[in-house]
């Protein structure tokens, strides 16, 4: 099926941008009139994707982070969170919950949150190469058959 | 200002305003700890009422904070969290320990 609308940011990992992300993946899906909830799993499932980005793929230096948030027909969102940083060697063991290679203020809480605060998470990765990270998130018909779909 | 900081004699009161992520949870860190550091009390109590969005940096946080109150034989009690903090919370299976208290 093809995406009614698409929306693409690339920005550089520094922390100051982990509440721009969630806040630009939010306004574009406000178009769908999510509910509030949904509208909260999602910017708290984009903040964790991009963090981590920030945290662990790009730890000594400055990287590229880019969203990239497609919207279909079926009111389904798709948002991939790309790094090109260092990789995830055991993705498995990654996404395990309490998994942290982040030292003390971590929890390794991410996957977990993002796992359950959406409806299907995807994750691909090469050592060297970077990180995908695919959220979707199915938004509830509500008043949306009310608007020219 | 992310945090603001009371004491009395019952303890210090955190209070965390706004959105708590990575970016902003160092402030509160760096705020809360030096407090701390500073009167070494009894209580610790971080009030969640004013925050708006919390994700799993949040959980860092708290963690942190009741590590640091314990090596100084204090006790971190955490108030006002909303339901959707409370899933968080419960998510990392926190709930079982005894410092949340919304009564509060
Ligand atoms: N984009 C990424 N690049 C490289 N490693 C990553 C990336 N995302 C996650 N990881 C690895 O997966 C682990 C688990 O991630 P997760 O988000 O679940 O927990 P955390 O970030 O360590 O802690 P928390 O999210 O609770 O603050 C991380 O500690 C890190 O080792
Ligand atoms: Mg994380």
């Amino acid at each position: 099926m093809k995406a009614i609308n698409e929306m693409k940011v690339t920005f550089p990992s520094r922390s100051s941008n982990e509440s721009f992300a969630r806040s630009v993946v939010a306004s574009f899906v406000a178009q769908l009139d999510p509910a509030v909830d949904e509208l909260v799993d999602i910017r708290t499932a984009v903040s964790e994707a991009v963090t981590n980005c920030i945290v662990h793929a790009y730890p000594d230096n400055i990287g590229e982070v880019t969203i990239v948030a497609r919207i279909y027909p079926t009111g389904r969102v798709v948002i991939k969170v790309r790094d090109k940083g260092i990789g995830i060697e055991n993705i498995e063991q990654a996404m395990e919950p309490l998994f942290t290679t982040g030292g003390e203020e971590r929890y390794g809480l991410g996957f977990s949150v993002m796992d359950s605060f959406t409806d299907k998470l995807k994750v691909t990765s090469k050592k060297g190469k970077g990180t995908v990270v695919t959220l979707e998130k199915y938004i509830s018909m509500r008043q949306r058959q009310a608007k020219q779909f | 200002m992310a945090v603001r900081i009371e004491s009395s004699g019952e303890g210090m009161t955190a209070f965390l305003t706004g959105e708590i992520d990575h970016h902003t949870a160092r402030q509160i860190r760096e705020t809360v700890d030096a407090a701390v550091e500073k009167s070494k009390p009894k209580n610790l109590y971080l009030d969640f009422s004013e925050v708006g969005f919390m994700d799993s940096s949040g959980i860092g946080l708290i963690m942190g904070r009741f590590k640091l109150i314990q090596h100084y034989g204090g006790r971190l009690t955490v108030t006002g969290t909303s339901e959707r903090i409370a899933k968080i919370i419960s998510l990392a299976g926190l709930e079982r320990l005894d410092i949340f208290n919304n009564a509060q």
